[in-house]
């Protein structure tokens, strides 16, 4: 029998989170995502799962918190939304140099500074290129739906583990606020055998000491890890995930995600009502991009936009993996303001008559 | 007599614990933290706890602790080693979890986490040395450098009209609730280094009795960054830090001992 709710996303967010075993949750409030940790106070993680639930005393201690318990082995997170996430920066920096598993989640709002609390994608660039100093990256998700915010706490935990790397999930004011079915996953066991490997729970005698440091005074030993890192974010590519909604036959690729992605699936309706060949890819994954399925689409389609929330920053994602084939565009809304699909089928048929 | 026979092992009346690993101390020759590494491995081997151990390295010049203690360990950000404690601790509550912390990292960039961690009560240990200066960056001021000394950043010494005075942040943190036991001790003789020991003994006993946090600090010294010799700066210690850091206990049984 499935389980069906009806919620925001910030609670599914934090319900999946209890359901799929999570031993700690750190966070910190901020607007628009407190929801995900009154949630969690009010389920009283501690009884159903024993799941820790923790109100820190800033975001720089929620993230610092997380490295702790991450390099134990046990599954924690945090979520924060934009000026939170920038302040986190330090922290994910060095659990990603650490190499250790863990999720984050981001529900973006209007920026620069303290912005606006409306939603936004302008957190592509942080998310996708590193966000703070030195050469990493971290595996980015992309929820359009409730059930996606659901269903991308279980996945992120899952890649996070595979590759031993901080998972981020990045989604936005609107996905977060707004309410929809979905879909609940059974009740996870939490873990309770650890790689002793690598965890720092105590040397036992039948290993040595386990060391979580992101530091390499050696320059020789610091390249060498830099090196082993980007193979790593080199092999993600086999985890790259993309919905393609009305590619068949299009001449006319709309690129988007998250938020922007469920404005455009209503674009790309209205369009095919009008005769429109115009189809949707939709990135899950943000990193890995989908870049040589976009490559593939540039020798299909005629011309692509990419339309996000932001001045323009997945576009040139996108031209890279078209490199020039066909014209890409960019059509984006700023400071927290969203564009209608009325707003975005204007500029998709006017890109559509004025390009052939 | 060689050597060998010398040291054979019904000749060592003292050695090393076992517990220290082989790496050389980065540390400079005459700096109290080389005791301080010694004395709590010293204390996580007499009671047997090596398992369930886990300690917090900082930044600054004890960053590489891990190298030195036979031990898990995870090293933290600038000043975050009490918040990457409290998150290994609250998920792990039968281990003993603590800092290793300096000045800088501890009273400065970290007063936040220190403050917070020691007002929540949690159930780990910090240890603070206080050497009253920056000594990995090469002798800058810190936030308790004493008025009038001498740092690369305060090359006429502090002026607390400017700078702003020192603070005892040992102090400070004992008036919170969620401190246990809290107390200043110091490592350059052997009577306070005995004492020391006890201290560390006791804070880490309290950990099994989830009663709050304990919070060492040892005043130390730091004859490279005082440009002083090492018993030089020994005798400077006991002249200026600790008039203004006075040795002893400050809380102990969750009450302030002179309170």
């Amino acid at each position: 029998m499935k389980e069906l709710a009806l919620m925001k996303g910030n609670e599914a967010i934090a319900e999946a989170a209890i359901r799929a075993g999570v031993d700690g949750y750190f966070g910190y409030p901020i607007t628009p995502q407190s929801e995900v940790m009154e949630y969690l106070m009010l389920q009283k993680p501690e009884e159903r799962t024993g799941m820790v639930v923790l109100q820190a005393e800033s975001e720089v201690a929620s993230i610092n918190m997380v490295y702790g318990a991450a390099g134990t082995g046990k599954k924690v997170m945090t979520s924060s939304s934009s000026p939170g996430i920038s302040l986190m920066q330090e922290g994910i920096s060095y659990i990603a140099g650490a190499e250790l598993p863990c999720l984050i989640v981001n529900v973006v709002r209007g920026g620069p500074g303290l912005g606006t609390i409306q939603p936004s994608q302008a957190d592509y660039f942080q998310s996708t290129k590193g966000g703070g100093h030195g050469d990493y990256r971290l595996i980015v998700l992309a929820p359009a739906s409730v059930q996606e915010m659901a269903d991308f706490v279980d996945l992120g935990f899952e890649l996070a583990f595979k590759y031993r790397n901080p998972a981020l999930i990045l989604t936005d004011g609107l996905i977060g606020q707004m309410m929809e079915k979905v879909e609940l996953s059974e009740q996870k066991e939490r873990v309770s055998e650890f790689d002793q490997s690598w965890v720092t729970t105590g040397k036992t005698k039948e290993r040595e000491r386990n060391i979580i440091t992101s530091l390499n005074l050696d320059p020789d030993l610091q390249y060498e890890h830099n090196l082993k890192l980007q193979a790593k974010y080199k092999s993600m590519d086999q985890d790259v995930m993309f919905e393609k909604i009305e590619c068949g036959d299009a001449d006319f690729l709309l690129v988007a995600y998250g938020s922007s992605a469920r404005i455009c699936q209503k674009v790309v309706e209205m369009a095919r009502s009008k005769g429109l060949k115009v189809g949707l890819l939709r990135p899950q994954t943000l990193f890995p991009f989908p870049s040589e399925e976009i490559a593939r689409m540039a020798r299909k389609v005629k011309r692509m936009m990419a339309v996000e929330l932001s001045a323009g920053q997945m576009v040139e994602d996108v031209q890279l993996a078209v490199n020039g084939k066909v014209p890409v565009t960019h059509y984006g809304m700023l400071g927290g303001k969203i564009h209608s699909p009325d707003d975005v089928l204007n500029e998709v048929e006017d890109k559509y008559i004025g390009g052939y | 007599m060689e050597v060998k026979e010398i040291i054979r092992p019904e000749n060592l009346v003292y050695k090393r614990t076992p517990l220290l690993t082989d790496a050389y101390l980065s540390y400079c020759p005459g700096c109290g933290h080389g005791t301080v590494h010694r004395l709590i491995m010293e204390v996580v081997e007499e009671m047997g706890i090596q398992e369930d151990t886990i300690g917090i390295a900082p930044v600054g010049c004890s960053v590489l602790a891990y190298d030195f203690m036979d031990i898990d360990c995870s090293q933290a950000a600038h000043g975050r080693a009490p918040a990457v404690a409290t998150g290994i601790k609250r998920l792990w509550p039968d281990k003993y979890v603590f800092t290793y912390q300096g000045d800088g990292d501890l009273a400065a960039i970290g007063t936040g986490e220190t403050i917070h961690a020691c007002n929540r009560g949690e159930n780990i240990t910090i240890f603070f040395v206080n050497n009253g200066i920056y000594g990995m960056t090469g002798g800058q001021m810190a936030p308790t450098t004493l008025e009038g000394m001498k740092s690369s950043t305060s090359p006429y010494g502090r002026n607390n009209e400017t700078m702003g005075p020192p603070y005892k942040i040992t102090e400070l943190v004992a008036q919170l609730e969620g401190t246990h036991y809290v107390t200043r001790q110091a490592v350059h003789k052997p009577g306070p280094v005995r004492k020391a020991k006890k201290a560390i003994r006791k804070a880490l006993e309290l950990q099994k009795e989830n009663k709050g946090l304990s919070f060492i600090e040892f005043v130390s010294n730091c004859n490279a960054g005082w440009k002083m010799t090492p018993n030089d700066s020994n005798i400077w210690m006991e002249e200026n830090m600790f008039p203004f850091y006075p040795m002893g206990d400050i809380k102990v049984d969750g009450k302030l001992v002179n309170g």
